[in-house]
């Protein structure tokens, strides 16, 4: 499987209070565990188990998905901008590898 | 030359009717989560505490024509201060081989208790939803989809 692309899309700037909306969207095939393949046997699940998202640091949004997430999963939820400073956001596989992508966010 | 048609002897009814119940049996069934494991997915969470209705507002599509990408968006009020907030979001399946969708958790800086996602459902079913509040207390709600195809890779 080729590796996950994480796509966000996050406002450049905004003004303080104001509230942002995030969205975002990551490639992965989210395999549930509950498929089998043409010889009966259970294909092995793979999700990504955890998303989220930080703005300097500090906690913003948690996700832990279960595999009745899509695959592609989207994910979007809000933000109440305060100050200058950049967005990391983490996408935790299943078999440990991490996804991460990082959007800054001008407060004028 | 007209062909009689064969009627199945009293025996052979007999013996297929012992074979199409045997392969029923041995065929790979799915087991699907019910509205017991979903509340027991809740007690493991918060135990015996009340659950209030209200606050909580489930946005998804009344019949879902496929259930591989259904739309989910949970609103919960609150004014998000550091004070009162939400502190966590949970949402429950209840006719899906596993009981859970997502869990989410908020911060005052989210701003707003809202999010969305798309998740895979299997068959009708209903959509339970809870949310925890800062102070402690749960506010749930439930809604049902009704699903045209399942999404359970069938």
């Amino acid at each position: 499987m080729a590796t996950p692309t994480p796509r966000v899309r996050v406002p450049a700037t905004a003004k303080a209070g104001e509230l942002i909306e995030i969205k975002t969207l990551i490639s992965h095939e989210m395999e549930s565990g509950q498929r089998k393949d043409s010889s009966g046997k259970v294909v092995p699940r793979k999700i990504i188990n955890k998303f989220t998202a930080t703005f300097n640091g500090k906690p913003v949004f948690e996700a832990d998905w279960n595999p009745a997430i899509s695959a592609n999963p989207y994910q979007s939820f809000f933000y109440k901008a305060s100050e200058t400073g950049e967005f990391t956001f983490t996408w935790k596989d299943d078999d440990g590898s991490e996804y991460t992508a990082k959007n800054k966010l001008t407060v004028g | 030359m007209i062909m009689k048609p064969v009627e199945p002897t009293r025996r052979e009814t007999f013996a297929l009717a012992a074979i199409a119940g045997l392969a029923a049996f041995l065929a790979p069934k799915m087991v699907f989560a019910d509205e017991g494991m979903v509340a027991a997915e809740i007690k493991k969470l918060y135990g015996d505490k009340k659950l209030e209705s209200g606050k909580v507002k489930l946005d998804v599509p009344e019949i879902a024509e496929n259930g591989l990408v259904v739309p989910i968006n949970v609103e919960v009020e609150s004014p998000m201060t550091e004070k009162d907030y939400v502190k966590a979001v949970h949402v429950f399946a209840d006719g899906n081989p596993l009981p859970g969708v997502v869990s989410y958790k908020f911060t005052p800086s989210s701003g707003k208790a809202a999010a969305s996602t798309r998740m895979r459902l299997a068959q009708t079913q209903n959509i339970v939803c809870i949310a925890e509040m800062s102070n402690g207390t749960l506010h749930t709600t439930k809604a049902n989809i009704k699903v045209t195809i399942g999404g359970c890779g069938g």
